[in-house]
């Protein structure tokens, strides 16, 4: 095989990885949710499907793909169907921007190094951005076009709760876009290589906690996760946006949160964690182990946050996403172009 | 020759979704389709390599604006209302007012083919002015936002600030209640 060939063929297993990674990470996470819920509530979680119940997800995934599909008798027709694909699609297409590893040769196979991820685009923040927004019109859409109380208000809670939390979440973007001077996701993972006094890495964790904070709450919230699962409040609206849902149609909504999360924590990596920066895995070229290990470690937080918190009120969360969050990300980005400008970094 | 093809689609997309807007009863469908239409102008605005503004429509447009639409109409819930009652009594239905904008219809379209007319090369268009580099990137088009064109940043800033509040002012029933 020529080089052109093998570096279209390595670019396609690229990219089947990813989609194939992903599909898997929302697998996992199901698996992950309940054993760590068990753990935390001191009962073993599924434990019979497989040894320690690792075939859990597949038994749930069969069992949705055999139920009857259900829709209301009144309900869109095009929209209900539309919603959840709507989801799951844009929670696929987000990730495309991210970069999950350094460039490689593969050990020598290709002459030019390929880089590791889907596409590296020069705006990468903002793809992830821009597509993680359309992310909100699925649930909105199940919400209204389920014809029934409990799925819009789920739906009207998602969006406003959405575009609230968008802002503390662009802004504190905009700082760490400030510190590395460039949008591309790639540009700034290696803005972050290398050490402080040969010890403490350069992440922006250390320049930006303020931002870090902020970027995990706003993220729990747009990926609609408790405590701030408002949506689908169970106790208030039955199960929310996705009440009138059933069978496979049901299950892509759950895969898009899932996914969603993924993105997150990936993003977050990206931005403050140094990427595929991290001791001797790098220099041996399995730099993306440390990707995984940093993405896996935010996950765990985030469902350990999740069996820790309880919900907030509706009212609270709309006075914190705007009364708190909002002001400390704007104050947060002024301090860090001040520091800029004074530093001069 | 890709290139044209993909064009053509974004296009294509793009004038057929602005089309059907207006041909909605179900103002749902109009926002959806208004979405899909701005989806394909910011796929043409990444073959014009201004891969920033193409995602400034996403963001913007796409995933801010057209959400407060969503909400307002699922607020109000209008497809299921009087929809006939409102099209018959509504101003816009009298013969006068109809006439009047397919006379406005009128004048844009020959405005269009005028504007048409006189770029006498289309395919250059772009091309030619040799910003193409400016434009697509980021750091640019901020220094030129806000050097050259910041009375006209800072106005706009302030005329989204007072409709914000004349929204609230007029959202707000009664003070201290």
């Amino acid at each position: 095989m020529d080089q052109a060939t093998l570096r279209f063929v390595i670019q396609l297993g690229i990219i089947g990885f990813t989609f194939f990674m992903l599909i898997n990470a929302s697998a996992l996470l199901v698996l992950a949710e309940r054993k760590i819920m068990g753990f935390m509530q001191q009962r073993y979680g599924p434990y019979l499907v497989g040894p320690h119940g690792i075939l859990q997800p597949l038994a749930d995934i069969l069992k949705l793909l055999f139920k009857e599909e259900l829709r209301p008798k009144d309900a869109d027709k095009w929209l209900f169907t539309l919603a959840p694909i709507i989801s799951v699609t844009a929670a696929f297409a987000a990730f495309a921007a991210v970069p999950w590893g350094a460039e490689t040769t593969f050990f020598g196979l290709l002459d030019t190094p390929v880089k590791l991820g889907v596409a590296d685009v020069n705006v990468a923040v903002l793809v992830v951005f821009a597509i993680t927004s359309m992310g909100v019109y699925g649930i909105v859409l199940a919400g209204w076009s389920s014809n029934s109380k409990y799925s819009l208000l789920g739906g009207l809670r998602s969006s406003a709760q959405m575009i609230s939390y968008e802002l503390a979440y662009a802004t504190t973007l905009a700082s760490v876009i400030m510190l590395a001077g460039s949008l591309s996701l790639r540009e700034v993972v290696d803005a972050q290589s290398g050490y402080w006094l040969g010890f403490i890495p350069r992440w922006y964790l250390f320049l930006q906690p303020v931002g870090f904070i902020i970027y995990v709450i706003a993220g729990v919230a747009e990926t609609n996760r408790a405590p701030f699962d408002f949506p689908e409040a169970e106790q208030e609206l039955v199960a929310g946006y996705n009440t009138e849902y059933s069978s496979v149609r049901f299950a892509l909504f759950p895969q898009a949160e899932y996914i969603n999360m993924t993105t997150m924590s990936a993003v977050a990596t990206d931005l403050f964690l140094g990427g595929w920066h991290g001791p001797l895995l790098e220099r041996w070229g399995l730099g993306w182990v440390w990707f995984l290990i940093k993405v896996g470690v935010i996950l765990f937080t985030y469902i350990w946050v999740r069996w820790t918190v309880p919900r907030y009120r509706y009212d609270q969360l709309m006075q914190f996403g705007w009364k708190w969050l909002f002001p400390a990300s704007v104050l947060n980005l002024i301090a860090t172009a001040a520091a800029i400008l004074y530093f001069n970094v | 020759m890709s290139e044209t093809l993909i064009f053509y689609v974004f296009a294509g997309v793009a004038v057929v979704a602005s089309a059907l807007v207006i041909g909605q009863r179900n103002p749902m469908y109009s926002i959806m389709l208004l979405i899909l239409s701005f989806g394909a102008l910011s796929g043409l605005y990444i073959q014009l390599d201004a891969p920033f503004v193409a995602m400034a429509q996403v963001i913007v447009y796409a995933g801010a604006i057209m959400v407060l639409f969503l909400f307002v109409v699922m607020l109000l819930n209008a497809p299921q209302e009087d929809a006939a009652e409102w099209d018959r009594t509504h101003p816009l239905r009298r013969p006068g007012v109809a006439r009047f904008g397919a006379l406005l219809a009128g004048l844009l379209i020959i405005q269009l083919v005028w504007a048409l007319v006189r770029v006498n090369d289309a395919s250059a268009a772009v091309g030619a002015r040799g910003d193409v580099a400016a434009i697509s990137s980021v750091r640019s088009v901020g220094r030129v936002l806000f050097t050259d064109y910041v009375f006209a940043f800072e106005a706009t800033s302030i005329l989204i600030l007072v409709a914000m509040v004349g929204a609230v002012l007029l959202a707000a029933r009664e003070p201290g209640r």
